[in-house]
């Protein structure tokens, strides 16, 4: 039975439609969930795509942690399910309390678009099986407010015990501390990252096609399961 | 009737713009004084603007020079053309200003500027999928320029990243002339099935007026009168703010799906944005091309602020509005859906049998009047135009004379000056505040000549868009100026391998009062139709923003011209950059000694004079039909058009993309070789296998073809002459913006 990767829209997501075409090209039955619903219809996997959820108004990420299937989210990855949060996605686990730290305006105060470079930190999550540690991709970065921040004890939690999965290379896009581009929970089934591995499935509309891997670690990661 | 307070008094019609002979021609028509909001209606629905009276008679030629064509779905006429790429797939694209605006309240101006281009082309039933943005200021080093660039471009960014549409391409022109004229250009791109086409029409008495979307504030009052179609005085635009629009991208976003939701599930039968003229415009335009009356209670439209008046109401340019008009039965389904998308929908009136547009606020009728009245018989206007005198000095004043570069040392110093000169350098630093990847559809964009989008995920087809223009060969030759915008952009989409289709424009001008600045704008609009017919081209729709100026000083006449193109294939795009070490490299066509208004004589002389390069119609479609035919066998490695700058700059970007170098060799004067910006030319490269049938493609289409080197290494070396590297390239182009921008 083909695995079921199911995408969220909340009013204001703009990646979802890429997410949902990333998990149909890794192979898995792409679903889109709607964020009004107590319904995440039995998918095996859940992304909360990029965008500006409600206008990112308050907060980004901030309303959108509170929408009715958040509180599904939430529960079905405290059980395991995995979960991946891009870009505004990331900034919405920070805010649920999924993910340590939070995502704050970029150093340079414009929004920053470009083919970025990025060490897999770790390859022991539900979506970087695929890759060696230590290796390089490169997707896209695009953001206003990616700029990763937590408290010295967090980070240096994070960094002990493993928990930094990207590293920004070749030069920091935004001022994240410690070049952080992405994180995971203690569990490995919850990883939040600011690039954006979903456009970067095709040479021909990508840098690469160094985000798939993402995808197909998921679905390998439930073959093993 | 309401009548206004005291019947005998002056009637306020000069300060919301309207001249004498139009207040006199609205009282005729109906027979008796305005009320204060049918005259407010008539004030924005006649202003420049919206009612192009003064373009009119000139723009007439787009239709009438018109190529025949058969892929012209919708015309001229319509919010924006329609265009038909085969595959069931209909494109809309256009560009629109929104010059005014930005100057005063930069962010929000320029925001507000994509948000209406968008809206145009939703109204078509067309999914937005992508914008360009055409932008002008005065020197980079100007007091006002961090305010206005910063502004502008986070502005355009903030509105369309949010929207989730890629930018795609453009240009960035920095010149005196803009200063305190700063030129806002903003296009979008939309895709549809051909069944899914929609209008603008309100047809079928006792369908309902549905208003869609943001509640109606006291922004943008007068936005298309006082604000757009007057020139600014020397104190500058601050105090004109409150006649400037506030975007919210969000709910545009929201809106966008919800209508195109309404649209797939066949909900409305005709539907209108509102922008310019609120809605005045959209209740008299449907109206009026359905050939109905309407009737709309005023009271009915949600307000942010309850104490507007009807006057407000009518006017206000609140934005992220549309007026749709949906049969009874219909109705409660299409609240429905708005209520799930959270967009706020009300019935605010009916169509009617009338013919009449009726418009009741707190119980009284404050409108009776004919629509077409607002929306199609405004006034028409011949208005005197004459060659200035000065134009003759300014031809006799030509760049032979400026010192030109002779050693290898001083063509490279030449080089670097011009390499990061403000209008030649890097852009990155404006295109990497612009979302280039969402959709997933973008195949090419910034730096390559054209920006080229595959459509829908099921089919290999694209289309290819490049915007441009050139104020300064404008200001020599207005008519050949506009030749060469059209050129440029269709010689860019043509790099890419793709077929050129159709074309938009906008035409940036001063005042259509001043005869000086209508021989400039009769003369470029003579150009664009002589050149799209020559192309085969035809002109789908556009803009026209005058009173670009600050007392009696108009800027550059500066028609911006996109092109669009189709390519069956998008996996056969031919990208601006050096692929690879080892390549040939080639350039097709003629090179003249052509200094007129080029960046060369600008940067290093500060001169502009002259004759402008001489535009190659002929030469431009066989060069097309080369890079095509190229394109589609895939023999090229990388195509980069020649244009500003010349092949030396046209050699640098190459080898830039992908830090390639390049080595040339160069007969004859290598200084002409190098700088002219003579028109009809491309730099190609291939491999060597693919180098004979290459040239035979060249041979069959009577192009001038010349080898001029190999790529490889990393410098950009002419030989004999000078090397430079691609490191001390890379600085000097990438360091100017940032420098001056922060």
């Amino acid at each position: 039975m083909t695995a079921r990767i199911g995408v969220v829209t909340f009013p204001g997501s703009l990646d979802d439609r890429d997410a949902l075409r990333a998990a149909r090209a890794a192979g898995a039955e792409p679903v889109a969930l709607w964020h009004g619903d107590h319904d995440l219809r039995g998918v095996d996997a859940v992304v909360l795509p990029g965008g500006f959820s409600y206008g990112d108004y308050l907060r980004a990420g901030a309303i959108a942690s509170f929408a009715p299937i958040m509180a599904e989210v939430v529960a079905a990855a405290r059980d395991g399910l995995p979960v991946l949060g891009i870009c505004n996605g990331f900034q919405v686990l920070c805010e649920a309390g999924l993910l340590p730290g939070a995502l704050i305006r970029n150093a340079g105060l414009h929004f920053v678009c470009r083919d970025q470079r990025l060490r897999v930190e770790s390859a022991d999550t539900a979506w970087t099986s695929e890759y060696a540690a230590g290796a390089e991709i490169v997707v896209p970065v695009k953001n206003g407010e990616g700029r990763y921040v937590a408290d010295e004890q967090t980070l240096d939690e994070l960094e002990a015990t493993g928990r930094v999965v990207f590293r920004y290379a070749g030069g920091n896009p935004n001022g994240a501390l410690r070049d952080i581009a992405g994180i995971r929970n203690e569990a490995g089934n919850v990883v939040g990252l600011m690039p954006h591995p979903e456009h970067a499935i095709d040479p021909l509309t990508g840098p690469s096609a160094d985000g798939l891997g993402m995808f197909v670690s998921v679905l390998k990661s439930f073959a093993a399961a | 009737m309401s009548e206004p307070d005291q019947p005998h008094a002056e009637q306020p019609y000069a300060e919301l713009g309207l001249k004498d002979d139009e207040y006199q021609r609205i009282c005729a028509i109906l027979g008796r004084r305005p009320t204060d909001t049918e005259l407010a209606m008539y004030s924005v629905m006649w202003s420049e603007h919206c009612s192009y009276k003064s373009s009119k008679v000139h723009l007439r030629q787009f239709g009438e020079k018109a190529p025949e064509t058969d892929v012209l779905l919708v015309g001229m006429g319509e919010n924006a053309g329609v265009v038909d790429v085969g595959d069931g797939l209909a494109v809309t694209f256009k560009v629109e200003s929104h010059n005014h605006p930005s100057y005063v309240e930069p962010y929000q101006g320029a925001a507000t500027g994509v948000g209406g281009i968008v809206r145009d082309i939703l109204t078509m039933g067309a999914r937005p999928i992508a914008v360009m943005d055409s932008l002008r200021f005065g020197e980079i080093d100007h007091p006002d320029s961090r305010r206005l660039v910063g502004g502008v471009v986070a502005g355009v960014g903030g509105y369309g990243n949010c929207l989730g549409l890629p930018n795609i391409g453009g240009e960035v022109v920095f010149d005196p002339s803009y200063a305190g004229n700063p030129l806002v250009n903003a296009l979008c791109l939309g895709v549809m099935r051909h069944d899914k086409i929609q209008l603008a029409r309100a047809e079928g008495a006792g369908n309902k007026v549905v208003l869609l979307g943001a509640k109606t504030g006291r922004d943008g009052i007068g936005g298309v009168s006082v604000l757009a179609s007057a020139t600014f005085n020397e104190d500058g635009g601050p105090s004109k703010r409150p006649s400037v629009q506030v975007g919210d991208p969000f709910t545009e976003k929201v809106l966008i799906e919800c209508c195109l939701e309404l649209f797939e599930r066949g909900l409305v039968t005709g539907i209108q944005d509102l922008g310019g003229a609120g809605l005045s415009c959209a209740t008299s335009e449907t109206a009026s091309h359905g050939g109905s009356g309407m009737r709309v209670d005023l009271d009915l439209v949600p307000l942010r602020e309850a104490s507007m008046t009807s006057v407000e109401v009518v006017t206000s340019e609140s934005q992220e509005r549309m007026l749709a008009i949906v049969r009874p039965d219909d109705v409660d389904e299409v609240l429905a859906l708005c209520a799930r998308w959270g967009v706020l929908a009300t019935v605010i009136g009916e169509v009617t049998e009338t013919g009449r547009l009726e418009v009741r606020w707190h119980g009284e009728v404050v409108v009776d009047v004919p629509p077409a009245s607002l929306a199609d018989e405004g006034p028409v206007y011949e208005r005197p135009f004459a060659r200035p005198a000065e134009q003759d000095a300014l031809a006799a004043d030509t760049p032979d004379s400026l010192t030109r570069p002779r050693t290898g040392d001083e063509l490279a110093d030449t080089l670097l000056r011009l390499v990061g000169s403000p209008n030649l350098a890097s852009r990155r630093w404006v295109t990497e505040q612009y979302d280039r990847y969402v959709l997933g559809g973008t195949v090419l964009a910034m730096p390559h000549d054209s920006g080229v989008v595959r459509l829908v995920d099921d089919s290999d087809r694209g289309v290819a868009l490049a915007l441009d223009g050139n104020g300064r060969y404008a200001r020599l030759d207005p008519y050949a100026g506009a030749q060469l915008a059209l050129a440029e952009a269709y010689r860019n989409v043509s790099t890419s391998g793709s077929r050129p289709l159709a074309v938009t424009n906008c035409l940036n001008f001063g005042s259509p009062e001043d005869p000086a600045v209508m021989w400039q704008f009769a003369e470029a609009t003579r150009g664009l139709a002589d050149g799209c017919q020559e192309f085969g081209v035809p002109v789908t729709g556009g803009n026209v923003s005058f009173y670009n100026q600050t007392g009696a000083t108009a800027i550059h006449p500066t028609p911006v011209v996109g092109v669009l193109g189709v390519i069956d294939d998008v996996n056969s795009r031919v990208p601006s950059g050096f692929a690879a070490a080892g390549d040939v490299v080639m350039l097709l066509g003629d090179t003249d000694d052509e200094f007129g208004g080029s960046e060369w004589a600008w940067v290093t002389h500060g001169h502009l004079g002259g004759r402008p390069p001489r535009p190659r119609l002929a030469a431009e479609r066989q060069l097309s039909a080369v890079l095509q035919a190229a394109a589609g066998e895939g023999l090229l490695t990388c195509a980069h058009d020649v244009s500003d700058g010349g092949l030396a700059q046209t050699l640098v970007e190459a080898a830039l993309v992908n830090g390639v170098g390049v080595t040339v060799a160069i007969d004859g004067d290598p200084f002409v070789a190098l700088f002219s910006e003579s028109a009809a030319r491309a730099v190609v490269t291939c491999a060597d296998a693919d180098v004979d049938r290459v040239l035979e493609i060249v041979a069959e289409h009577d192009v001038a073809v010349s080898r001029l080197g190999r790529t490889g290494g990393d410098t950009m070396e002419v030989s004999g002459q000078f090397a430079v590297s691609l490191d001390r390239l890379r600085e000097t182009h990438e360091a100017t913006l940032p420098r001056h921008l922060g």
